[in-house]
């Protein structure tokens, strides 16, 4: 009797490990994977889709807080297949990137920076469409899965077209305005066109896998992959992150009456600067 | 710039929208015969595009005491009035006569839905449909406000206002307020979140129902921490937790404080409509709550992204023009 209980419990707990391995995500009533949830990159993708060895970053004064962490490439051939002109533009971008990365001016990041920001993201399933709402500058997209188009308009986070092709959600986005895709300055133009795969490998992981087009700025196609970690704290949830008021010195501070005149050597405090 | 004869059917063809609004807003009841339309796991479907726009005003004009309805003839009149003056020839080489094409890039009223109802004011409560009485804490904080305002605002991005920083917006609350521009919002819906994105200014309201996981209270948010259940077919919201920022409602310079606190109730009526209904009380502001009501109407998606601070070239413009006034002056000083 003991011993069959013991082999029971035995086999409970080894099929709850296979279970996990195996990649035993929920679905939903339809059959599709359940990847409704908080999820977040754990990589230095956002520093750097290349990788890079440690190194000073664009503000020294903030000491090693504001260093560059190191980090391996998550581009699938190491290196991104710039044209000529653009690899240049991007090492423009590179030496500019304190007041001239979106990130520092708040923008909203676009796809696919928005999904390995080093800030979390929720994704809803809802009966018809999926939406993706981002704690960066409070981004959102819904991702329509039935009622295509093609881009309507314009705009930072694109048009969002997706279908499931098995347990991968497959997303076309397109009519994206120009944005950077790290901080090192990559980049692309309005021609991107971007197709994402969310595949689940168990409850609490996401492979993410990116193809980005850009006649504009690549030679070829290119890919990225990295993993999404579900955040599994109870307490993780999106708060605001309005980061507008954060970019004012670097977007509007020369513009301050107190900036403005002091550049312009005049004291305006009831001084003689003559 | 006169105006043509598209402009004229675009009036008429509000108006009928509108006059067909009327017969069925007299009041919120649900209409016989209809069915709520549920979600797969038995929910009211509030998931869609819906518009607040409206003409109905938030308080009450004070002459018309507790009238809380007009006539049907009665709206008829004032709409039509409001069309007119809208519309009204403009003389060339008068300033009146620099204005929007009204039907480019849906400026002109008739272009959208309208929420349009026989309601004198969104206000219900207090009866006289006005806000309440402000507390002489908040009366005190609106002179200091108007006098700082007047010496400082101009110095940098900062001393500006929260939407024309791109931070926050009026009619974002909750509660969440038809302000004549922009009023599209996009509900979404799973079994343990409602999600309303507002067009305004791209910003998402997500709320956990039971199910969901709440916000840390001690985490102040600009939007409240927001938690919904349904009771019947009604979702109810309850708001707290306010970041003590944004204005209240009438009073720029009083902040509501932390200690705000909101109810929204949201009833689908018809295919077409949602009821909503709101109270808010702030007892460091308003001596009383004070609720009011309109309809969401529903409207074809999908919306667009308003990047409010992307395009923000309004307060550089602003700043900059400033400067140079300034520095004018001080030039002008040295002659």
């Amino acid at each position: 009797m003991v011993y069959k209980f013991v082999t029971a419990c035995f086999l409970l707990f080894v099929s709850s490990i296979v279970q996990a391995q195996s990649g035993d995500f929920s679905r939903r009533t339809d059959g599709t994977p359940d990847i409704s949830g908080i999820w977040q990159a754990l990589n230095n993708a956002n520093w750097n889709l290349e990788g890079q060895a440690a190194s000073q970053g664009p503000i020294e004064t903030l000491g090693a807080i504001g260093a560059v962490p190191p980090g391996q490439s998550v581009v699938e051939a190491g290196t991104i297949p710039y044209q000529a002109a653009a690899a240049e533009q991007r090492a423009q971008n590179f030496s500019n990137r304190r007041t001239d990365d979106p990130e520092a001016k708040c923008f909203m990041p676009g796809i696919p920076r928005a999904s390995y920001m080093p800030q979390p993201f929720q994704i809803f399933q809802t009966d018809s469409d999926i939406m993706m709402a981002y704690q960066f500058a409070g981004a959102v997209r819904t991702v329509f899965m039935s009622e295509h188009m093609e881009a309507p308009i314009d705009s930072w986070m694109g048009w969002s077209n997706g279908r499931w092709e098995g347990d991968t959600l497959v997303i076309e986005v397109s009519g994206l305005n120009p944005n950077w895709l790290d901080r090192a300055g990559n980049f692309y133009s309005n021609a991107a066109k971007i197709t994402e795969r969310y595949t689940p490998s168990g409850p609490f992981h996401l492979d993410y896998e990116v193809t980005i087009e850009d006649p504009d700025v690549y030679e070829d196609a290119w890919s990225i992959s990295m993993t999404l970690y579900r955040r599994v704290e109870e307490s993780t949830r999106l708060y605001e992150f309005k980061c507008a008021e954060f970019a004012e010195e670097i977007m509007y501070g020369h513009l301050s009456k107190e900036n403005y005149f002091r550049n312009l050597g005049i004291d305006i405090n009831g001084g003689n600067d003559e | 710039m006169s105006k043509s004869d598209s402009l004229k059917s675009g009036i008429l063809g509000g108006l009928c929208l509108m006059s067909l609004s009327l017969w069925s807003l007299s009041g919120f009841a649900q209409q016989e015969g209809w069915e709520m339309p549920r979600t797969s796991w038995g929910d009211p479907v509030i998931q869609g595009s819906w518009t607040n726009s409206t003409t109905v005003p938030l308080q009450r004009p004070a002459e018309m005491g507790t009238k809380e309805f007009y006539t049907q003839a009665e709206v008829r009149e004032i709409l039509n009035r409001q069309l007119n003056t809208e519309y009204a020839e403009t003389e060339a080489g008068t300033a009146a006569d620099v204005h929007y094409q009204f039907d480019d890039y849906g400026m002109n009223k008739t272009a959208d839905t309208i929420t349009a109802n026989l309601r004198t004011s969104i206000i219900f409560d207090p009866p006289n449909g006005r806000l309440p009485e402000p507390t002489e804490g908040a009366l005190a904080k609106l002179a200091e406000y108007t006098a700082w305002r007047n010496e400082h605002q101009w110095e940098s991005a900062k001393t500006r206002g929260l939407s024309e920083r791109c931070l926050i917006w009026g009619q974002e609350g909750p509660p969440m307020l038809p302000l004549g521009y922009n009023s599209t919002y996009q509900f979404m819906q799973t079994e343990d979140y409602v999600i309303l994105q507002l067009e305004m200014i791209h910003d998402v309201r997500i709320i956990p129902l039971d199910g969901g996981d709440p916000m840390d209270n001690s985490l102040p948010q600009w939007m409240g921490n927001s938690r919904g259940h349904w009771e019947g077919d009604t979702l109810v919201v309850e708001t707290t937790n306010f970041s003590g920022r944004t204005f209240a409602n009438g009073m720029r310079g009083v902040n509501l404080s932390s200690n705000t606190h909101v109810v929204e109730r949201f009833t689908r009526v018809s295919d077409e409509q949602i009821s909503y209904e709101f109270t808010i009380s702030d007892p460091s502001v308003w001596k009383q709550s004070w609720s009011g009501t309109y309809p969401f109407m529903s409207i074809d998606g999908p919306m667009f992204e308003y990047a409010c601070h992307e395009g923000n070239y309004g307060i550089e413009n602003i700043l900059s023009g400033k400067r140079r006034e300034e520095l004018d002056a001080i030039e002008a000083a040295r002659q």
